[in-house]
């Protein structure tokens, strides 16, 4: 004891070199890995950005939209019509959200307001499992199923293969998403409100109505936002079951077949004997970009209303 | 009270006696409850018509060709096809996954959770992140395209199991942050007092006491991203993955993963004289990755459920 300093400095207090060596260590590493995630972001918007230059410097962005009288989007002949393929997503994606958003949002309010402990258990998980499916076996259905047994007989298209088939195949891929996302909003809602419209004499449906949905809108709207994203981002079931592989002219209709932005971007870098340099290559990293921003925009919209939700409880 | 007319107040009595006694048809709260419930019968259908019409013709093939449809190759015969490549493909990618995505992942929700300061820079980490979690697959197969295809071709030669394993590495990982940050976030902050408590230093509290605490939401979490990854087919268009014809399966040669198969397989046009179609096989592929995918999530989601009852018991 007599060997202690009389005086104890910072220095003591910091403990063996080893052992801060070693903390220092740890912390660099972990560091290294958070900022990771921001070199991949990097790379990823260096990528789309430099291969998308490089298109545009093949075909100037003047050419991107087809004025003559057949207008689409044909790759191998040097033919790309950037209208064709916004379409593509637009409708496929509009007929996506008719189908997500009632039953989305629908399963959301009956969980949140309706089922008791026990249908919510069991509920529940099914909808994970439906969470959970591959987009590409949910493509598979909607080319051998929704096409042929469901549209078909409904609405007796042209084509067997058409936007409407896949759109409600996208559809059914973000019901899920929906519902959890509006079901955490409607869940965030405070109970003293449903109590409080219970003590006015509110009934059940009037609260769930007037009080619960409007006090949950803004989570709803992010629900609905963030699955407009995942609509137009899903790939695989536009690519199955959108009709086309690769091209074809520009279409409006539900009833046509069609091309998405990112079907056109799978068969971009799905052709087998391309060259891999001309521009039906490199406007994969167009189509890429084009598709990045329109996603990134939505979902810091979405993420913006989630965040309102949180604040607001 | 007193100012209360009686006549308005027996009217008000009778009101109430009613509202109170008679039973009403709330038509409106019926319809609406119907309408949901609807919904929820509607969204349950789905899947159950899915599964059946998936289940429904991968029948045939599990019946006339038992397990050679396991370990056949993929070609142009839907009588001789066979998965055997798929699962090859899709096991390394798996395996690529936990080597490369749960170490990172894990060290970066670490440091955001334990070590960052409340900077600009944490903030701008933390919101793109979340971003990447939002970003398409498809465009994490760009990225792979350019940079694991193109860039590391000598460590990957190219479009190979690697450069998919990469890839999808890359497409989880954002999520896996997430998943076990919030499974950090959830450790009482007195298990962490208590080992500053004792003297221990920052990484020993995190790797003694977090870190074990923390284990099986990040296990959770880490075991359905795999089934995502598993299930992803998009970013390995992109890469490359092999479609038609593949004789051999290697690490450094030509690849396939399990859902590439169904996506192949589904669009191929059938063969006269073959007793099955290719609609048959790729649905027979979705039912042998439909059913990975639901072990996964089945196993991460019991064992959530097994530590939140064990917690809230002690």
């Amino acid at each position: 004891m007599s060997a202690t300093p009389a005086t104890l400095t910072v220095h003591d207090l910091l403990g063996d070199k080893k052992r801060r060596n070693r903390e220092a260590r740890m912390r660099f590493l972990f560091r290294l890995a958070a900022v990771l995630s921001v070199v991949v972001s990097g790379l990823i918007l260096f990528t789309l950005l430099r291969g998308a230059i490089d298109f545009l410097r093949l075909v100037p962005f003047g050419d991107l939209v087809d004025d003559s009288t057949a207008p689409g989007w044909f790759p191998r002949r040097e033919r790309f019509d950037l209208p064709t393929v916004v379409l593509g997503s637009v409708v496929m994606g509009s007929i996506a959200m008719v189908v997500a958003v009632p039953f989305g949002l629908g399963t959301a309010i009956y969980l949140s307001e309706y089922a008791s402990p026990r249908t919510r258990r069991i509920i529940k998980p099914i909808i994970e499992v439906l969470a959970g499916i591959p987009s590409v076996v949910v493509g598979y259905f909607a080319l051998k199923f929704i096409a042929p047994d469901i549209v078909g007989p409904l609405f007796d298209p042209d084509k067997v293969q058409n936007m409407l088939a896949a759109g409600i195949g996208i559809g059914i891929l973000i019901i899920p998403i929906m519902a959890s996302v509006s079901e955490d909003a409607l869940s965030a809602v405070p109970q003293s409100l449903r109590e409080a419209s219970y003590g006015v004499g509110a009934r059940k449906s009037a609260t769930v109505a007037r009080v619960v949905i409007p006090a949950a809108v803004s989570g709803i709207v992010a629900a609905f936002i963030i699955a407009v994203s995942r609509a137009i981002g899903e790939t695989m079931v536009a690519t199955m079951a959108g009709g086309l592989d690769g091209s074809g002219p520009r279409a409006v209709s539900p009833l046509d077949p069609g091309l998405s932005i990112t079907a056109a971007l799978t068969n971009a870098a799905g052709g087998t004997d391309q060259v891999k340099d001309g521009a039906p290559f490199q406007v994969l990293f167009f189509l890429g970009l084009v598709l990045f921003l329109a996603t990134m925009l939505l979902n810091t919209i979405g993420n913006r209303f989630v965040r309102r939700v949180r604040q607001k409880y | 009270m007193a100012l209360v007319a009686p006549s308005v107040r027996t009217s008000t009595q009778e009101e109430v006696r009613r509202s109170l006694t008679t039973r009403d048809r709330n038509i409106a709260g019926l319809v609406l409850q119907v309408v949901l419930l609807i919904a929820v019968m509607m969204t349950l259908l789905i899947l159950f018509t899915l599964l059946v019409r998936l289940i429904g013709p991968a029948l045939p093939v599990f019946g006339d060709r038992g397990t050679a449809f396991l370990t056949g190759t993929i070609g142009s015969n839907p009588d001789e096809v066979g998965i055997w490549p798929g699962i090859y493909g899709s096991f390394f990618i798996g395996l690529g996954i936990l080597a490369i995505s749960i170490p990172l992942g894990v060290a970066a929700a670490i440091y955001l959770e334990e070590y960052a300061h409340d900077t600009r820079f944490t903030r701008f980490i933390v919101v793109n992140i979340r971003n990447l979690a939002g970003v398409p697959a498809v465009i994490y197969g760009v990225l792979g395209l350019t940079i694991f295809v193109g860039w590391l071709d000598p460590v990957t030669s190219g479009k190979t199991v690697i450069a998919a394993a990469l890839t999808l590495a890359v497409l989880v990982l954002p999520i896996i942050i997430i998943t076990s940050s919030e499974a950090i976030r959830a450790v009482p902050q007195g298990l962490r007092d208590a080992g500053y408590g004792v003297g221990a230093s920052k990484w020993e509290v995190t790797r003694d006491h977090v870190l074990p605490y923390a284990a099986p939401g990040i296990l959770t979490g880490t075991v359905l991203s795999l089934a995502r990854a598993l299930g992803e087919a998009a970013p390995l268009i992109l890469i490359g993955a092999i479609t038609g014809l593949l004789p051999a399966t290697s690490l450094d040669g030509p690849f396939t993963a399990l859902p590439m198969t169904i996506y192949s397989w589904s669009a191929k046009a059938d063969v006269a004289g073959a007793d099955l179609r290719f609609e048959n096989v790729a649905a027979a592929a979705g039912v042998v990755l439909l059913a990975l995918v639901l072990l996964f999530n089945v196993f991460a989601v019991y064992f959530r459920n097994r530590f939140e009852k064990k917690r809230t018991g002690t």
